[in-house]
């Protein structure tokens, strides 16, 4: 089974993505995505070295809604600020230490920091323990540092790390 | 009433994108200069394609979700082009407002 369907969740994203690239929704179609998805991981397993298992759906939709709140509160803040005028502003970097260790768990993080705007992930440590992060305007980096960890690390580490953990 | 609604959209979609060029032009240093393009952007192109998604469904005969697709790999590409600027520009010490980071270990890696 695993060898014959090394990940499921890809198989059904490529499936879903060809459905969306052809626009339109048909048996054919369908059959043909699903083939698609599962030839390609089949073919690249040597790109995909970790298994992804996603735990606590729940975490995920919320996690979802609190990434595209805070990209319109962010959209707004940094729009007002140049608008306002770059003079007053106070950009700083800010290193944060990291609790995620899988390699997509911190790239998902880095990512998230990255769009949400305001802030743009700058270098990651060659131990993957700390990540710096720039941030156009801030006036307290301590509580910054606290509100990524809070707000995007805890609910990431939930849904893709919380077993490695325990084994 | 569609008709405003999807201007409504359009508009706010061009007034984040050039708010977020007007940054390249007004902001004063490498690392701010970043966040105006990268990132107002973001939801200014997410406005406009909404607006496109909502316009040829309605237009022609059933759903038109490829612009799902292209926020999705913008989504995927904008923050990794944005990280690899920075992290080039912080290799190569870039003027900067902000004091530069001092971390507590070793060298730097790509994610």
């Amino acid at each position: 089974m695993r060898r014959l369907l090394p990940h499921p969740l890809l198989t059904l994203t490529l499936a879903i993505l060809w459905l969306l690239l052809v626009n339109q929704f048909s048996a054919g179609h369908l059959v043909l995505g699903l083939l698609l998805g599962w030839l390609i991981p089949l073919l690249t397993s040597a790109f995909w070295p970790e298994h992804v298992r996603i735990r606590h759906t729940g975490v995920l939709l919320h996690y979802l809604a609190v990434f595209v709140y805070d990209i319109v509160r962010g959209s707004f803040q940094v729009a007002w600020l140049i608008l306002k005028g770059p003079a007053r502003l106070k950009p700083a970097f800010v290193v944060v230490p990291l609790e995620l260790r899988t390699d997509l768990g911190i790239s998902l993080l880095a990512n998230t920091i990255s769009l949400t705007p305001g802030t743009v992930s700058s270098r990651l440590s060659a131990d993957k323990r700390t990540l710096v992060v720039h941030t156009l305007n801030t006036d307290d980096p301590e509580a910054l540092v606290a509100e990524i960890k809070q707000r995007y690390e805890m609910p990431l580490k939930k849904i893709f790390e919380e077993e490695d953990r325990a084994c | 009433m569609l008709d405003i609604l999807l201007s409504i959209l359009v508009l706010t979609g061009a007034i984040f994108t050039f708010v977020g060029s007007l940054g390249l032009v007004r902001l004063r240093d490498f690392y701010t200069r970043l966040h105006g393009p990268t990132k107002a952007t973001t939801l200014g192109v997410g406005c406009l394609l909404i607006a496109s998604a909502v316009y040829f469904s309605v237009r022609d005969e059933g759903v038109s979700l490829h612009e799902v697709l292209v926020t999705l790999f913008l989504f995927i590409t904008a923050p990794v082009s944005a990280h690899l600027l920075a992290k080039a520009a912080l290799h190569l010490k870039v003027h900067s407002l902000a004091a530069e980071p001092h971390e507590a270990h070793g060298e730097e890696r790509t994610p």
